[in-house]
């Protein structure tokens, strides 16, 4: 039986009242729902605070480099699809520097869970704008306000008829574990785009901020209904909506690959006989 | 109008008659726009002279373009082993008029040239085919070869083998009957013309190029994982690698980008698949960052990198040898690496097992530089038992790591203990940052130095493995030709030809440019009264290196960045 406690307890690098304790929170309390011990699970993470996430409780982790958790993510899940993969980066990571990995993994249905920390801010680079930043905010780096219309993932993903897109806030703590639950389950691709107040660089979206809006969809919404979730997902300001958006099945990437049908890649023997033949197709 | 064709005519050219090939070997030159099937065509009848007994080295050129351009397919021909290419050309098949202006100055005096009867050539060695016998131009390619199959004595059935292993049987019809027609009509012709000796009994080889051995070498490694973006030269690896994915249950995926497909492969490598990343010069600029990645994580991965000329896009579908200290260098931060650079199919094949083992021994990135050159030369090899070679087994065993376990436990070699994630109870982390033992991110900066030292100590062990370079020769040469990957062969057929004219020569070629064990050369160059270094590059990329890491000057090189081939014709035109 998982309990909370076989994922143990971490010292952080975190500024107090991040965001990401709460997040780190639901993460586990998720896992130990879904029943998986710490060794069944595999997180990829690329660089930022919220990459941190992973190194803070008990999981086979690769922490790799800004921008590319995506990838590995999809290397490692094709090897040993029996491992619950889960990508868990920032907006930065992976909405900017890993954008084209982000359009892929969603093409591709790869059965990888994404999480976005996003809080519309660089945070571990100490305050400039993120993909995900609104329009106006004034940084350091943006004096003169962020000129770019933000980066709108749900509305990305649902146009490309992702099989499962989610948005949560960690300030609403059970409701995000049950989406972080369902998520995990899914088979295929799933993004839950997570909205966290960056408490040192972000003074706009703030904890109050984000209680203000952040609305959870009523249980009679219908996330199978494409043009309810496209329209949704144009909802941003005044009203958030959270919870599960849009969700459709669909063969997710692994199933096609013949030489995964008899297992993982991991612990195949070679098949000498049959490359003897292969090489004497060369005479 | 029509050439008048008069059946039983004999027709005797001047200077022809009873006149050998040139020298040991023939060279034919097949060239052409690109979509007249020209590959097909050599192809079909490289192999065909290799079921026939005889030793080929094909080299081919192409533009950077699907349909027309010039694109060439030479094959070199001979009873004892062919080493390279030639610049010289005995027959010419000309699948388009513009061949012939290209590649006149290059015939031999006896040399013949072969094409359309409607192009009413005026060289004196021109056999114009009539074309409008041999139907529709999608054929012209097998007439030509049957012409040229026919001429130098190859039994046609074995060419109609090859159209049938080609197309299978359903799909030859068309081109089994033009064989037939060429054949006959060549008979009809009488042309006079050594034929290449019959070999009785041919021994069994096999033909293939060099990418493709690159990717028999990499399945029989135990290769499971792949993943690239399309780039020439390199494409070809992983299209073999998909061709028998099925059947060897591999995974190979085209990714979004270069980065994706490093990652790709050290997130696979990571989870227990040896993995492969194919690519040329420009898409291995993108992958930089990752090397130091499988670095850092102790990733094992094999990149191959078919070089081409740079900078930049260059000229893509040519070769050169430029790529030496963009390897060497690749990679931000300290550690070790192997390096190597076939100079054969063979090595091709061996080198890529060799990088395979080292990159999951020693837990890191290895490199195996090819060019586009040896990426299209088909060759002849004996053929490989791969029933007895070893295979790479990724990860130890769980049982014998005690809790907690530490994937970066220091030790005496440098190397630890890796085990794969999922596969037991222990937890695997692996960290892009400096990392401490048990692989967490760490700001504790007295493990840094120890980590970089466990890190670099691994290259101890690369050395102790590194295959030394090849030494033929006279030990006191007069002339030592130095060279590193696919130059071998013509350096060898250089020094050959330099020995029958009684001169003292000595060859070393570095198969492995990486690490350089300078005990193991320098007394060559020391020996030896002029050492001359032999690159397709424009800077003498290898004499460097040999100067950074023995101290030896190298004064006299023999470069080549025209973006073609070094043949033993342009080394002895350069001495």
């Amino acid at each position: 039986m998982v309990e909370i406690k076989d994922y143990g307890e971490y010292k952080t690098a975190w500024c107090p009242g991040c965001g990401n304790f709460p997040l780190l929170n639901t993460v586990k309390k998720a896992l130990v729902k879904r029943e998986l011990e710490p060794h069944q699970v595999l997180f990829v993470a690329g660089i930022g605070q919220a990459a941190k996430t992973p190194h803070y409780l008990n999981a086979n982790l690769f922490n790799g480099l800004h921008g590319r958790a995506i990838p590995v993510a999809t290397g490692a899940k094709l090897t040993n699809p029996g491992l619950v993969v889960i990508a868990e980066s920032g907006d930065g990571c992976i909405y900017s520097e890993g954008g084209n990995h982000f359009l892929t993994a969603i093409r591709r249905n790869i059965d990888i869970t994404l999480l976005v920390h996003n809080n519309q801010v660089y945070g571990l680079t100490k305050g400039q704008a993120s993909p995900t930043s609104d329009q106006g905010l004034i940084t350091k780096a943006q004096p003169e306000g962020v000129q770019n219309s933000p980066f709108n993932p749900l509305a990305i993903a649902i146009a490309m008829h992702a099989g499962f897109v989610a948005r949560g806030y960690v300030g609403l703590e059970d409701h995000l574990v049950e989406i972080l639950v369902q998520a995990i389950g899914h088979r295929g691709f799933s993004l839950v785009d997570i909205l966290q107040p960056c408490v040192s660089f972000n003074r706009v979206n703030t904890y109050q901020w984000y209680k203000d809006r952040c609305k959870p969809l009523l249980p009679s919404y219908d996330p199978t209904d494409w043009e309810a979730a496209i329209r949704l997902s144009q909802q941003w300001g005044d009203e958030i909506p959270v919870g599960v958006i849009y969700r459709n099945e669909k063969p997710s990437f692994e199933e096609h690959f013949s030489a995964l049908r008899k297992g993982p890649l991991v612990g195949q023997e070679l098949e000498r006989g049959r490359l003897v033949k292969i090489m004497e197709t060369y005479t | 109008m029509k050439r008048e064709r008069n059946v039983k005519q004999k027709r005797k050219r001047k200077g022809m008659r009873d006149h050998p090939a040139e020298g040991r070997f023939v060279n034919i030159l097949i060239g052409g726009e690109a979509g007249q099937g020209l590959q097909t065509a050599g192809a079909i009848f490289a192999k065909s002279l290799v079921r026939s007994g005889f030793s080929i080295h094909v080299t081919q050129t192409y533009e950077s373009r699907v349909r027309g351009g010039h694109n060439t397919f030479s094959i070199r021909i001979g009873s004892e082993k062919v080493l390279a290419g030639q610049e010289a050309i005995d027959i010419l098949i000309a699948l388009n008029e513009e061949t012939i202006d290209l590649h006149l100055k290059e015939l031999t005096k006896h040399g013949l040239i072969i094409g359309d009867g409607e192009w009413k050539r005026k060289e004196t060695n021109w056999i114009g085919l009539p074309f409008k016998e041999f139907r529709e131009k999608t054929y012209w390619n097998t007439a030509c070869i049957g012409v040229g199959a026919g001429l130098i004595g190859l039994d046609e059935q074995v060419v109609a083998k090859g159209i049938e292993d080609t197309f299978g049987k359903e799909r030859s019809e068309e081109n089994l009957k033009i064989l037939k027609t060429s054949y006959h009509w060549l008979k009809e012709q009488a042309f006079e013309w050594k034929k290449l000796p019959d070999i009785p009994k041919p021994i069994k080889r096999l033909v293939m190029n060099g990418h493709e051995a690159i990717a028999l070498g990499a399945i029989s490694a135990g290769l499971k994982f792949c993943a690239f973006y399309p780039m020439s030269p390199s494409t070809s690896i992983a299209q073999t690698l998909i061709d028998y994915a099925k059947d060897m249950d591999l995974v190979i995926e085209q990714a979004e980008d270069e980065i994706a497909a490093i990652n790709m492969a050290i997130g696979a490598s990571f989870t227990g698949a040896p993995s492969l990343v194919p690519t040329s010069g420009g898409g291995f600029a993108l992958m930089v960052e990752a090397v130091s990645l499988a670095a850092i994580t102790e990733t094992p991965v094999v990149i191959v990198i078919g070089q081409r000329p740079g900078p930049a896009t260059g000229l893509a579908t040519r070769t050169e040898q430029g790529e030496l200290w963009f390897a060497l260098n690749a990679g931000h931060g300290e550690f070790p690496r192997a390096i190597f650079a076939p100079g054969t199919i063979e090595e091709c094949f061996y080198l890529t097992r060799k990088a395979f083992e080292l990159a999951e021994k020693y837990q890191g990135p290895m490199f195996v530089l090819t060019d586009h050159f040896l990426a299209d030369s088909y060759g002849d090899i004996e053929p490989i038992d791969v029933s007895t070679l070893s295979s790479v087994r990724p990860g130890g065993d769980p049982s014998s790591v005690k809790a907690p376990y530490l994937r970066y436990r220091i030790t005496k070699n440098g190397i630890s203990p890796r085990l794969l994630p999922g596969l037991s109870k222990h937890l695997v982390i692996a960290d892009s940052h400096e990392h401490s033992e048990g692989g967490h991110l760490t700001e504790n900066l007295s493990i840094r130095p120890k980590m970089v030292d466990k890190r670099l100590r691994k290259g101890d062990g690369i050395r102790s493995e590194v295959i030394p370079p090849d030494f033929q020769g006279d030990k006191k040469a007069d002339i030592l030709l130095i060279s590193w990957g696919s130059t071998k062969g013509a350096v060898e057929e250089a020094a050959i030809q330099l020995r029958s004219e009684k001169k003292r020569v000595a060859t070393l070629h570095f198969s492995q440019v990486w690490p350089l064990i300078p005990d193991q050369f320098t007394k060559h160059l020391e020996q030896s009264k002029q050492v001359i270094c032999v690159e397709g590059n424009a800077t003498g990329q290898l004499s460097q290196l040999i100067r950074r890491e023995t101290g030896f000057v190298i004064k006299k090189r023999i470069l080549r960045y025209d973006g073609l081939p070094i043949t033993s014709q342009y080394i002895l035109h350069h001495l």
